[in-house]
């Protein structure tokens, strides 16, 4: 049995079913992000572990132990809010030092304990202050300090990061992400940003309505979709429409040509059937390499300047196809209604299970 | 000087007049006790006759529970209301606007023919039932103004969230109350508080007619029956009042940690 165990957990508000059948194993020490669009219920599954709300349905378990029917000040779990939740009359010591002092802690071990926890996110000399007194990214690592220094069974983070700026954003993932490895905490990680689960997971979940799409490393999210809302979601994949003209032979019709690729990602799908498929925008380019076998020719709708890279949409056949390529100030980037040709691997088209 | 500045200060100063003449002629009405000269003879009188400590002294004291009583009822109240029944916030609010409109004689009367001697609970049998008596009656006065003054100071902090952080981090009801709300509302508790200590000291239909020696029937009983000392007791209430809104001040100021949230 895993740490932290959910086993058909479901929670209803009145006739509205918010989360449907949520299964999920998390070993401890492990960090994994909750990824999904708006209103999904992240924060559902996040707040049934926590104990603010009670599930209608299914089991939550951690280190063996049933949670139902335990109050949330008895789970010794901590937690971080989107809106930092300090409390405005202490200072920065007395926030950290708070569960400590309800837990009974002796004063020498309260100091102690928040000096640690103060220099383990570098704030050691701003423990006086109000939380008035400090910026976003340094009342969210106070927040972060005053969780954790009761030394919980579990962290939960409900996009800690959406209220900074985009810099503070990658440098505080980055520094959570090495406190959690330091200290080994088991961590859910609640984010509606792809990049920032990509990152920092070891696992990621992605929900889509109250059903965990596709659980798995953030490798296999991104590279092999299990789902087409999975596809859509994570990364910036091209979906294509297309059709299964020989199963066996693994031909499919994609625009006006035939592409052969492996039989076994056809499996389920007959002659004739209508199949979606995914391409990277990373696995198309400009230029034909000895590798790339298929061609897709289209006009060009739009070319966007991101810095290192150029992200160029093209229209193939009524469908819109984008790809990347490394900017080079020697090279010319293709001109908007001009005719281009993409070429790619035949093995780097992905079918996404429907 | 530009048209517009005059207009201004002279709206100032109409407002000042309007306010400084008649306290003005108080003052010097107050201190004209000996023929001839200005004294503050009446002053001395008002201070040398024993009721005046015995009844403001009783009133303070009923002033301060009634604070005390208040603020441990309307603070979770509003508190829990916020937190768990905000669809019970029109009711509520209704509620403590009652007093406003119910005068105190009927509320008193209510008391009267509740907590009489041959009623169920005699609280008017023994001195200290009828002061709980009055202390609710004070209590009920100053409602309105209690509570919009806690609500208003609650609306600056999220009372949700810090809640949800106070148990995750093992906190208990009583803990969460004291430590992380209670202060952080101490400035609508302590202007709340202000109000309903001006209205307890001065109240009059009340402790007259549960027969309490209060200041409020004090006060009546000397304007009835004396001449220059009523001004000078509205002078000494006058200066009370003012050194109670600077203490606050002073306060609310120390407060560092709320005052500087909003
Ligand atoms: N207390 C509640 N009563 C009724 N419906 C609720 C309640 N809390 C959440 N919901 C509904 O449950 C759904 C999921 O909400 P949840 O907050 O879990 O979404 P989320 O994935 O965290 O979204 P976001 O990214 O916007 O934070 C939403 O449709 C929301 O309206
Ligand atoms: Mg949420």
């Amino acid at each position: 049995m895993s740490y932290l165990e959910l086993s058909h957990v479901q929670k209803s508000f009145g006739p509205v079913k918010v989360v449907h059948d949520f299964n999920m194993s998390i070993e401890e020490g492990e960090f994994v992000s909750f990824l999904g669009p708006s209103g999904c219920g992240k924060t559902t599954v996040l707040r049934m572990i926590a104990g603010f709300e009670t599930p209608t349905g299914g089991t939550i378990t951690i280190g063996g132990v049933n949670q139902n029917g335990l109050k949330p000040n008895k789970r010794n779990i901590g937690m971080v809010f989107q809106a930092y939740a300090l409390f405005p009359n202490m200072t920065v010591a007395q926030n950290v030092a708070f569960g400590l002092k309800v837990a009974g802690a002796s004063k020498a071990e309260i100091d102690a304990r928040v000096k640690e926890m103060l220099d383990l996110i570098h704030l050691g000399h701003l423990e006086d202050r109000y939380p008035y007194q400090m910026s976003g990214g340094q009342q969210q690592r106070v927040a972060l300090a005053r969780a954790l220094a009761n030394k919980p069974k579990v962290l939960l983070l409900d996009e800690p990061l959406s209220a900074l700026d985009a810099k503070i954003r990658v440098s505080l993932r980055e520094e959570i992400r090495a406190i959690q490895r330091k200290l080994g905490i088991t961590t859910i990680f609640v984010t509606h940003d792809q990049e920032e689960a990509l990152s920092i997971s070891d696992r990621i979940v992605v929900m889509n309505a109250g059903i965990a799409d596709q659980i798995g490393t953030p490798s296999d999210i991104y590279n092999r979709p299990a789902t087409r809302f999975v596809a859509g979601f994570v990364g910036t994949l091209n979906i294509l429409e297309a059709k299964v003209e020989n199963r066996d032979a693994g031909t499919v019709r994609l625009g006006s040509r035939s592409v052969s690729i492996p039989p076994s990602q056809l499996n389920g799908s007959g002659d004739g059937a209508a199949i979606t498929v995914a391409l990277r925008p990373e696995a198309l380019s400009l230029s034909k390499s000895p590798s790339s076998d298929v061609t897709l020719d289209g006009r060009v709708t739009s070319v966007n300047f991101l810095g290192s890279v150029i992200r160029t949409r093209m229209d193939v056949d009524g469908q819109q196809v984008s790809f990347d390529m490394f900017n080079n100030p020697g090279l010319q980037p293709p001109q908007i209604g001009e005719m281009a040709t993409a070429h790619f691997k035949a093995s780097d088209v992905l079918v996404i299970p429907n | 000087m530009t048209a517009k500045k005059f207009w201004s200060w002279l709206a100032v100063a109409v407002a000042a007049v309007y306010f400084i003449v008649p306290l003005a002629a108080t003052m010097e009405f107050s201190m004209r006790m000996r023929r001839g000269t200005y004294s503050f003879d009446a002053y001395r009188s008002v201070f040398s006759d024993q009721r005046f400590a015995e009844t403001f002294s009783y009133s303070v004291v009923m002033a301060l529970i009634t604070i005390v009583v208040g603020a441990l009822l309307i603070v979770p109240t509003a508190y829990w209301v916020r937190l768990r029944m905000p669809y019970l916030r029109p009711v509520v609010e209704f509620v403590t606007l009652l007093p406003l409109v119910v005068p105190a004689i009927v509320i008193v009367f209510g008391y009267l023919r509740l907590y009489n001697s041959s009623s169920v609970l005699p609280l008017t049998n023994s001195d200290t039932g009828t002061n709980i008596l009055l202390v609710f009656g004070f209590m009920t006065m100053s409602l309105p103004y209690m509570y919009r003054a806690v609500d208003t100071a609650m609306r600056t902090i999220d009372v949700a969230v810090l809640t949800e952080a106070a148990e995750s981090l093992g906190a208990s009801w009583t803990t969460i109350l004291f430590r992380c709300i209670f202060p952080n509302v101490l400035t609508g508790v302590l202007s709340g508080a202000f109000i309903t200590f001006a209205i307890a000291v001065g109240e009059f239909t009340m402790p007259s007619l549960l027969n309490r020696p209060a200041f409020g029937p004090y006060l009546a009983l000397i304007g009835a029956n004396k001449a220059y000392e009523p001004p000078a007791l509205a002078m000494i209430a006058f200066a009370m009042t003012w050194v109670s809104i600077i203490l606050i001040n002073i306060t609310t100021r120390l407060q560092k940690g709320a005052a500087g949230a909003r």
